[in-house]
């Protein structure tokens, strides 16, 4: 990776936090309606993940998207906007939060129902190999679709999606088929209010690989460089043909599940070990002590972020109210 | 023309398609060599390949949400559900995926699939192998269902249901499967949202989709001998349903009977009474009636399944009686 490449990630690792911290204000003082479940603490897993991926690679969400969707290349303007009800955003107004996709970029949408973007990425997955393998038609094409024939998917679900049937099937389909997909499972230890150990017989996620025919790998999700080095394995695989893999990157979340969570479930010593190892922490110490990072670039990063991020408000809440007259456009295709 | 089963109509409009587009691809459990569990795709894996007929694991919705997400790449697959029972399976991907990213994501992604779903009882098979699930999917905005009751229409719908960019949950008839009809030789395709009117009448409007079509068409025949008059519309598409065909019917007959295979309750005929009574009450004579399976599990044993599916003979009863009070 190029210092321009690390200085541009250890950027977007803080945008996300700071999107994130803003978002939070912006419920409490009940300016967005509505539900959010926020990603600070698990930037380095969107971020180091993206670092590993190529621009036209795709990518499924949870509920918990905003970091992914940033992290893919999303404009922070039109993902302030979705929350913010706008006909600017990039599902106008309809989707919010838990359902905002940007095709553009790849992004194939964040999810409201746990676990439900799981067999969506594999379909992804198989349409970009069925794109690779398709005769070239007359005109040259391999098809009129959207999948580039050495795509890879990425798929993000968090250990309490990966409970649901939906994981079992879709990685046994992907193993089976030998897709081009990369599963990544931020392990952040809680669903909702529900430990690792009321959710799983198996405290790593990735040892389910095995019976899919894939490698598990475990990562430390706080660190950007470990993050990329799996995911650029993996990518390699998948480019390769020689299938997907399941990643498990051990992360925390720094909010409650949502706005309305009081965090009971968990000690505030143990939130305080992890914010210890605070993963932008870690990667700006790094850049700093390698000489890619100066204290005044640290500084500088932070308030255009901060300027970005204000940019992004301001944009969401000068944009229109969707019409109400258009509440049925689009049902259909 | 030539006269051909309802199966092959169906084998013949995949084979076209995916002839004619290569993001078209099938996908279902023991569909490749197996030809599926009606024999419906049999043949289909030696012109296409393993790639293109493609068996799946049992696991009805991750691979209906495989289906979802290739097709948001711009696949068009066409789903399998071996039985309309194990739809029920993947409900999920169907309710709360493919009906509503396009919708729900701004118009960004679109979701052109076909779920074909074998649906019906009449041959024994009990209560988990034998529903007619449709009137669900009816209330599901962003779906379109389709229930061809023809060899013709069968071929003419599924290509049609191909080509369409949204997802399509289309109903086959386990019974329609032996029956043949007239289909033509040149490509053609039947648009999703017309319903037909299978034969004029005076007296009173039969309205029936998928294999009641030709129990009303019966029920139709021997009416006629006893003087009353029977228009048989087949709607042919359930959603969105061809309110204005019902309503140019029923404002001629001024009597409406509704027939399902399905369960009465919330059924199909729930909705089509709705529309006609807020449409057309002014034009109506009585009120309108609805023949439908009774509200059990279909029952495995012949004389208890016969007793709770509908019929001619039920229809018919319905039809004299509205007519001899109502007449
Ligand atoms: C099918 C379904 N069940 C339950 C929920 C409610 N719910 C939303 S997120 C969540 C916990 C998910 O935990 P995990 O997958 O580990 O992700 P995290 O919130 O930790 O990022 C639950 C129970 C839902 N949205 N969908």
């Amino acid at each position: 990776m190029d210092d321009k490449q690390l200085l541009a990630d250890y950027r977007r690792m803080l945008l996300i936090r700071r999107f994130e911290e803003k978002l939070d204000s912006l419920f409490t003082s009940g300016v967005i309606k509505g539900t959010s479940h926020l990603y600070a603490g698990q930037e380095a897993v969107a971020v180091g993940v993206c670092a590993a991926l190529r621009s036209n690679d795709f990518m499924t969400s949870t509920h918990r998207g905003h970091g992914h969707l940033l992290a893919k290349g999303a404009d922070p303007k039109r993902v302030m906007a979705e929350l913010f009800g706008k006909s600017t955003g990039y599902s106008k107004g309809r989707g919010g939060s838990q359902h905002t996709a940007c095709a553009a970029v790849g992004f194939l949408g964040s999810n409201g129902i746990t676990g439900g973007g799981i067999p969506i990425a594999t379909g992804a997955a198989l349409a970009v190999q069925m794109t690779a393998s398709a005769p070239l038609t007359k005109d040259g094409h391999a098809g009129r679709n959207r999948a580039h024939p050495d795509a890879v998917v990425v798929c993000f679900f968090g250990e309490g999606g990966a409970s649901i049937g939906m994981f079992h099937e879709s990685l046994n389909m992907a193993g089976i088929w030998k897709l081009p997909i990369i599963y990544v499972c931020e392990n952040n230890l809680y669903a909702m209010s529900v430990p690792l150990h009321e959710e799983s017989a198996v405290q790593d996620i990735a040892h389910r690989a095995e019976s899919y025919g894939m490698p598990g790998v475990i990562v430390d999700g706080c660190d950007y460089f470990a993050v990329a080095r799996a995911v650029a394995e993996a990518a390699a695989r998948a480019r390769a043909g020689e299938g997907p893999s399941l990643l498990e990157a051990k992360t925390y979340r720094y909010y409650g599940h949502s706005k309305s969570d009081k965090r009971e479930y968990r000690t505030r010593e143990e939130e305080a070990s992890w914010k210890n190892r605070d993963p932008i922490l870690l990667l700006g110490t790094k850049l700093l002590e390698t000489d890619v990072l100066t204290k005044d670039a640290q500084l500088q990063a932070l308030h255009e972020v901060d300027a970005e991020v204000e940019a992004a408000v301001e944009f969401a809440d000068n944009s229109p109210e969707p019409d109400p007259a258009a509440v049925l456009d689009e049902v259909f295709a | 023309m030539r006269e051909m089963f309802y199966s092959h109509a169906i084998r013949e409009a995949i084979a076209e398609e995916m002839e004619r587009d290569p993001n078209v691809f099938l996908l279902g459990e023991d569909v490749a060599e197996y030809g599926g569990a009606f024999k419906v795709t049999q043949g289909l894996v030696g012109q296409f390949g393993k790639g293109r007929i493609r068996n799946t694991p049992i696991c009805e919705n991750s691979f209906v949400g495989v289906a979802v997400g290739a097709a948001m790449l711009g696949m068009r697959p066409v789903v399998d559900i071996m039985f309309q029972d194990f739809i029920t399976l993947a409900m999920d991907q169907i309710v709360n995926h493919a009906s509503k990213i396009h919708y729900m994501y701004g118009g960004q992604l679109s979701v052109p699939i076909v779920i074909r779903t074998p649906a019906g009882g009449g041959r024994c098979y009990g209560p988990t192998h034998s529903q007619s699930l449709e009137a669900w999917f009816m209330h599901v905005p962003g779906l379109k269902v389709a229930a061809p009751a023809t060899a013709h229409d069968a071929k003419g719908m599924l290509k049609a249901a191909i080509r369409d960019n949204n997802p399509v949950v289309f109903v086959e008839s386990k019974l329609l499967y032996g029956q043949k009809g007239l289909v033509p030789e040149e490509d053609y395709v039947v648009p999703l949202g017309q319903a037909r009117v299978v034969r004029e009448g005076e007296h009173l409007t039969l309205i029936a989709y998928s294999r009641m079509v030709g129990e009303a068409e019966r029920a139709a025949t021997a009416l006629d001998r006893e003087g009353i008059s029977c228009e048989v519309i087949d709607l042919r598409t359930l959603a969105p349903l061809d309110l204005q065909s019902i309503a140019d019917s029923v404002v001629k007959t001024g009597r409406a009977v509704v027939v399902e295979e399905g369960c009465l309750t919330g059924g199909v005929g729930a909705e089509v009474s709705a529309q006609i009574v807020e449409n057309c009450f002014d034009y109506l004579n009585a009120p309108v009636q609805r023949v439908a399976a009774l509200d059990v599990a279909v029952p495995c044993a012949d004389a208890l399944e016969r007793a709770a599916l509908p019929d001619a003979g039920k229809v018919m009863a319905t039809v004299r009686q509205l007519m001899q009070k109502y007449g």
